[in-house]
């Protein structure tokens, strides 16, 4: 057990680092100043979740890997993070929608998580819950108003729906190196998750005026290190200061 | 944050003296001027043009640190960079509502940013090329920033010092969290105590500059002065920074690049070298090493950002329409 | 509708925590109620300032003029008998 949870907890620490990261490509450009503090608010979260999760697994690993060995120490395939996380931010309405996918995900993932078996996981499920809970709604609310707002971000809106629905159902694949975590009443099952997260996408897109995706194919890979080309370009942003002076501390 | 002495012309006032004189009476007696009082126009124009370069030096400011947050060494390092760069970007909101009160919109401020015709600190035309940079600009920008900035709590137009205020409050990390990446540099490796004396190097004479031209040169500065918009002249904002600056640059065992800096026991003051003031000059005229990329980076989020706030004001009006035609129909 | 229309102005109210009244902390621009309310948390609470907040657009704010201070404000100067300490009781009388 201990080896698939430090997987899993591996796989959603990266999920956050990485979501954060692009979230944070904002910071500085965003449409309005109030964004700019709004986005960060929401990519800080996200790396505070990525350090506990990682804090985490390094010490039920046992290696001596600490958080930043974790998040900045590995190669591409050692990554399991969802594909979606790594996408390039396109523009607001892609960045705001992702988001609220993500959000709207995480919010339902731990809610679920406050009851795990694991008191450390209840306990980072329970601060996280609050958080995933306003980045769903800030995210929302710009999806509807995008949604229903000008041609031009009606536009955009429906483009970064096509361009992000085959990467939503990752959310709900099971995930082979990790199903025991989910047995043991650890981690939650995501395929259970699907149906909440389906309803509230519904609500969310009939208030936008927004066409949900239909008969979409399902782009899987992230959770066995199998990542877009994208990904390699992040990762020589974020290990630039590991790879270039390495065993330094800082 | 980061303000620098007022750059750009004497505004003009044609009030007469009797209201000129009421006006000082009530800045003498250390009154606050709030938005809607009677105030020369002379002192609002000064005040939005301060206020102004001061919110826009906030904006482009976060820029230069913000080209790092992507590559910081470490977790812990990268959440405080981005919270920092963050209130940067909450300290330019708080200023250019500030000067909004005096009846410019914020939007009008953001079209003189991005047409270049506004001012802003100049030190953020130099390029961040190291991590070392990311310390050296916490350590010696923010604080020469606070120099600047804790006189101006008490400047007599209101909304500007409660905004100060507020600003210094959120600002006390920002120095300690550069001057910490620089501790942790210099006790380091070799490679990377290198790193932080060539950071030092690179910053240290912007970061004077920033206090704005010798106050024999500075337009503004005695009419600011009367006005208690500004406390302090350049020259003397400039000094206090480098009798603070000094002990700390020792207590990292590292080097000041200025071979004229000594102690003078009779002043009680450091003395230190002659500032090129061509290059402040060259860097405010908008020949920077990244004048022209600082502005086109400001003007590509406004203009990529101007369907989105189209969308939001769309999608209000909608809403009101849909709200009355529903209260119509009951 | 186009960029000449400007997003609204919003004045912004917290409560630094219970038994505390609301207090002025500042303006933003959002486009409506909701949209302002998030940019205050995001704005004006990163640093645990506040447990509620209220949001109002500038310009529903109805404010008195400054030149009419006088005649709005001198008036209440002189009545100092509104003041507990324009009245005298005797010391030995203790706290009143």
């Amino acid at each position: 057990m201990p080896a698939s949870l430090v997987t899993a907890l591996i796989g959603l620490a990266d999920d956050h680092l990485i979501l954060g990261h692009r979230l944070s490509e904002w910071c500085g450009h965003a449409p309005m100043l109030e964004e700019d503090l709004a986005m960060p608010n929401i990519a800080l979260d996200l790396i505070g979740q990525a350090r506990a999760l990682y804090s985490y697994a390094g010490e039920l690993e046992g290696a001596g890997r600490d958080e930043d060995a974790l998040a900045f120490g590995r190669l591409e395939r050692a990554y399991r993070n969802l594909l979606i996380c790594e996408l390039p931010n396109g523009d607001f309405a892609h960045t705001m929608l992702r988001q609220f996918y993500f959000a709207s995900f995480m919010q339902l993932f731990w809610q679920a998580a406050e009851q795990s078996a694991d008191a450390t996981l209840a306990a980072i499920a329970a601060k996280a819950v609050k958080e995933a809970e306003y980045h769903r709604r800030h995210c929302a609310q710009w999806v509807i108003r995008l949604g229903d707002g000008t041609d031009e971000s009606v536009r955009r809106m429906a483009e970064a729906v096509a361009l992000l629905a085959p990467y939503t159902g990752e959310f709900f694949i099971a995930d082979q190196d990790t199903c025991d975590v989910i047995a043991g009443g650890i981690l939650p099952d995501t395929q259970t998750l699907q149906p909440a997260w389906q309803a509230d996408v519904e609500q969310v897109f009939a208030e936008a005026r927004l066409v949900p995706p239909k008969d979409v194919y399902a782009q899987k890979g992230g959770r066995r290190g199998v990542h877009t080309e994208a990904m390699g370009h992040l990762l020589a942003q974020l290990q630039f200061m590991q790879r270039s002076f390495p065993d330094m501390t800082w | 944050m980061y303000s620098q002495g007022l750059i750009g012309s004497g505004e003009q006032t044609t009030e007469t003296p009797e209201f000129l004189a009421a006006f000082q009476a009530r800045i003498d007696a250390d009154e606050k001027i709030e938005p809607n009082d009677p105030m020369p126009e002379a002192y609002r124009k000064t005040l939005i043009r301060q206020i102004g370069q001061h919110a826009h030096s906030e904006i482009v400011g976060m820029l230069p640190e913000g080209n790092w947050i992507t590559r910081a060494p470490t977790l812990r390092r990268k959440a405080a960079l981005l919270a920092k760069v963050q209130d940067e970007g909450g300290h330019g909101l708080y200023l250019y509502s500030a000067a909004e009160t005096l009846g410019v919109s914020r939007k009008q401020m953001t079209e003189e940013l991005i047409s270049g015709k506004a001012k802003y600190s100049s030190i953020f035309n130099y390029p961040t090329q190291t991590w070392a940079d990311i310390g050296a600009i916490g350590w010696l920008v923010d604080g020469a920033a606070i120099m600047n900035q804790v006189p101006l709590c008490r400047c007599s137009y209101g909304p500007y010092a409660r905004a100060m205020i507020r600003v210094c409050k959120e600002e006390s990390f920002h120095q300690r969290q550069g001057y910490e990446i620089m501790l942790k540099l210099a006790e380091g490796s070799a490679a990377q105590k290198e790193m932080a004396q060539d950071a030092l190097n690179r910053w240290w004479w912007p970061a004077l500059m920033m206090f704005g031209p010798p106050d024999g040169a500075s337009e503004h500065s005695d009419q600011s002065t009367r006005w208690k918009i500004k406390r302090f002249t350049n020259d003397e904002l400039r000094q206090k920074f480098v009798d603070a600056t000094v002990p700390q640059a020792q207590r990292l065992g590292l080097t000041l690049p200025d071979p004229a800096l000594a102690w003078n026991e009779a002043e009680g003051r450091y003395d230190y070298g002659e500032i090129d003031w061509d290059e402040f000059w060259a860097v405010v005229k908008g020949n920077g090493p990244l004048n022209k990329a600082r502005v086109a980076a400001r003007k590509k989020a406004w203009e990529d950002g101007a369907w989105v706030r189209e969308a939001a004001i769309a999608h209000a009006n909608k809403r009101a329409a849909r709200q009355s035609t529903a209260l119509a129909a009951e | 509708m186009s960029e000449a229309e400007e997003i609204p102005l919003w004045e912004v109210f917290i409560r630094p925590r219970n038994g505390l009244a609301h207090r002025h902390c500042g303006s933003l621009h959002a486009a409506d109620a909701e949209m302002a309310l998030q940019a205050a948390r995001d704005v004006y609470t990163r640093r645990g300032e506040g447990l509620s907040v209220w949001v109002t657009p500038s310009a529903q704010i109805v404010a008195s003029d400054p030149q009419d201070r006088g005649s709005l404000f001198d008036p209440a100067e002189d009545k100092i008998y509104r003041h507990p300490s324009f009245y005298e009781i005797p010391d030995d009388v203790g706290h009143m």
